[in-house]
């Protein structure tokens, strides 16, 4: 039972009633890692680590932070301006918001590239987008703790999407409120969420990474390992790639961090919360852009539903749609490095991801070009948000179908060692190698 | 004989199967109830606490506010503006057709006394505050309100005119207390 290579005594007691040094050995030693992984690989174990950092930051925020509508405002303040440090814990924290999305985002988009939502990785996947949802709860009900005009007008703007639910819709938004504003019941338990949600998120990345090791890393190829000469134990390769990555984010994230602190967020956060005075502009925090843009767009009733409930709909849609994704996209071949087609329309689609970025940052009814008036927002976020979805319900389907993938070769080592280029062909050509 | 007592043993098994499954349903059932039972304190107890309640209405003295004036109160957390509407504003509201309007009411319907136009002042698209109780606000194209937010526009009796918004401004429950008093809420 117990495998563990140590001749330490008290290792080997402590691992025969609790096998935790077995453990460790067979993640890091026998796990089988491809040994093609290029630094796209980084950015789970990155999320990994903001995470642990988003948590114990926010342990030591809410040591000195007030829950309370009269307090909020001033408690940050003095975390900024009295507790010791309490100007760093925060940056970091505020910053590491924004760093968890990037990571995420880049993280999920590599899965996009190389096909690692499908088969055997599908729950993986799955596990991976009630991550995303879990952190965009988490993040907004964080937004709101400071208390400053955006918390404030942001919660309310999102806690009114609610409303849109027909029937229903007017005591959901009450009890979520527990009143018939955003006020004091709504911060309190806002808070309370806040801290929890990031340890359901713990439980939830468990589960991924039992998933993921259950069957293993996907890779570039995106061909499963045949034999031993196509992986690598994790430890050290891995972990020493990783660290590399980690110390690249760090200088980074530093800079954001003691140089740039505010840059991402919205100078009117640090104006307090006034229920009776709404800013010009109200914008989300720049990863909820996108999403923001897709609701916007709705702007017209379909039969009996109306728009904002559309817009709602539509919202939830583009994040709910990535969980049917292993089922829309049935090419069997995983990397898109051997889908020449798919490759082009995936740059296509981060274009396009990026475009409704920039809608949601802007006023739907500005003109996009300063020299053609018709043209405006709105209507950009129509178009990119229409391709959003014709990209996944339509373009993925009759890909799986008509596309022409190239060759794979014959296994991950091959290229590794022989050059990607000459290896494929050789595969489409074996007569020619002789 | 021997169909008989074949019936009779086949007979008393589904006997004995129904009064398990009415057991297990009943058991089930039971379990269920309890389960809602408990868990519906942990849900009401997000809904308003009875001193949120308590503290839901406002009474206004009316007696300073002169014709064509706004102003904000604050109830239940919300913005409520009250208006002391002229003539014009009355009669704006009022001469517009009912096919016109997006969520159609009479003007008649909205109001107590018609020079009192007291509605909610909570954009019904998704919540903003919309401008126009203040001087020199941009009021919209219909006089009324403009929400910038996404840009709706309300009219002289807190109707949507046009932009995003669903819904007219929302009239609160009030009563007139005595002649300059009223009481929302
Ligand atoms: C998934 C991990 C987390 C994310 C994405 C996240 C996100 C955020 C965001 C965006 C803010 C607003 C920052 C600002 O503008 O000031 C915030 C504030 C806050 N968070 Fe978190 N958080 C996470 C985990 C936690 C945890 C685990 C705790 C407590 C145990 C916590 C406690 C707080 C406190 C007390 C504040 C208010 C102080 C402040 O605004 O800086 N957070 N969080
Ligand atoms: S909230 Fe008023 S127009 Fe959207």
């Amino acid at each position: 039972m117990s495998k563990i290579g140590s001749s330490n005594p008290v290792i080997k007691w402590i691992d025969h009633r609790l096998p935790v040094f077995t453990f460790m050995q067979h993640e890091l030693h026998e796990y089988p890692t491809p040994k093609n992984l290029n630094y796209f690989w980084n950015f789970g174990s990155l999320a990994g680590i903001i995470l642990v950092t988003m948590i114990v930051t926010g342990i030591v925020l809410s040591m000195h932070y007030t829950a309370h509508v009269d307090y909020a405002f001033d408690s940050v303040e003095r975390i900024m301006r009295d507790v010791n440090y309490g100007w760093l814990i925060r940056y970091v924290h505020m910053n590491g918001a924004s760093a968890f999305f990037v990571v995420v985002f880049i993280h999920i988009f590599r899965g996009l590239y190389y096909g690692s939502y499908k088969a055997p990785r599908e729950l993986l996947w799955m596990l991976g987008v009630v991550i995303l949802l879990l952190m965009m709860a988490t993040a907004f009900l964080g937004y709101v703790l400071p208390w400053g005009q955006m918390s404030f007008w942001g919660a309310t703007v999102i806690t009114n999407l609610f409303s849109a639910i027909p029937f229903v819709g007017e005591p959901i938004v009450t009890w979520l409120w527990g009143g018939f504003s955003v006020d004091n019941a709504t911060l309190n338990r806002f808070f309370s969420l806040h801290f929890l949600l990031p340890f359901v998120i713990v439980g939830v990345v468990v589960l991924h990474i039992v998933a993921l090791h259950t069957h293993g890393s996907n890779n570039p190829v995106g061909i499963s390992i045949k034999n031993n000469d196509d992986q690598i134990p994790f430890h050290p390769y891995y972990t020493i790639k990783d660290l590399f990555g980690l110390g690249v984010f760090l200088v980074v994230f530093s800079w954001f961090v003691f140089y740039a602190p505010n840059y991402l967020g919205h100078p009117d956060n640090y104006i307090q919360a006034d229920p009776l005075q709404t800013p010009p502009h109200i914008v989300p925090e720049w990863y909820f852009l996108p999403f923001y843009a897709i609701l916007r767009s709705i702007t017209f009733d379909i039969l009996f539903l109306e728009a904002k409930l559309l817009g709602v709909i539509a919202m939830f849609a583009s994040i709910a749609i990535l969980f049917i994704l292993p089922w829309l996209d049935r090419s069997p071949v995983r990397s898109a490095r051997f889908r020449p087609v798919y490759r082009q329309f995936f740059w296509i689609l981060v274009i396009d991801c990026v475009i409704l970025g920039i809608v949601g940052a802007n006023s739907p009814d500005d003109p996009v070009f300063s020299g053609a008036k018709w043209f405006q927002y709105i209507h950009l976020g129509m178009i990119s948000t229409a391709y959003y979805f014709f990209h996944f319900l339509i373009l993925l389907p009759l890909l799986s179908i008509f596309e022409k993938t190239n060759p794979l070769p014959t296994s991950i080592n091959e290229p590794v060692l022989g050059g990607g280029k000459a290896t494929a062909m050789a595969a489409a050509k074996p007569m020619e190698k002789a | 004989m021997a169909d008989s007592t074949g019936d009779k043993a086949v007979s008393q098994k589904e006997n004995v199967e129904t009064r398990r499954d009415f057991l297990m349903l009943a058991t089930g059932a039971f379990g269920a109830f309890g389960m809602g039972a408990a868990i519906w304190p942990l849900i009401d107890q997000m809904n308003p606490a009875a001193d949120t309640l308590a503290a839901s209405t406002a009474e206004v003295n009316l007696k300073p506010i002169q014709v064509g004036q706004r102003v904000v109160i604050k109830w239940r957390g919300k913005p409520v503006f009250i208006t002391r509407r002229s003539k014009a504003q009355i009669e704006d509201a009022r001469k517009v057709s009912l096919t016109s309007l997006v969520d159609p009411e009479r003007d008649e319907d909205r109001v107590k006394k018609p020079e009192w136009l007291i509605v909610v002042g909570v954009c019904t698209h998704l919540g903003c505050i919309p401008l126009g109780s203040k001087q020199g606000e941009k009021q919209g194209e219909y006089r009324g309100w403009f929400c910038p937010c996404h840009g709706s526009h309300y009219d002289t009796s807190g109707r949507i005119r046009k932009g995003p918004a669903p819904k007219n401004l929302s009239v609160p429950q009030y009563t007139f207390v005595s002649e300059n008093v009223v009481k929302i809420g």
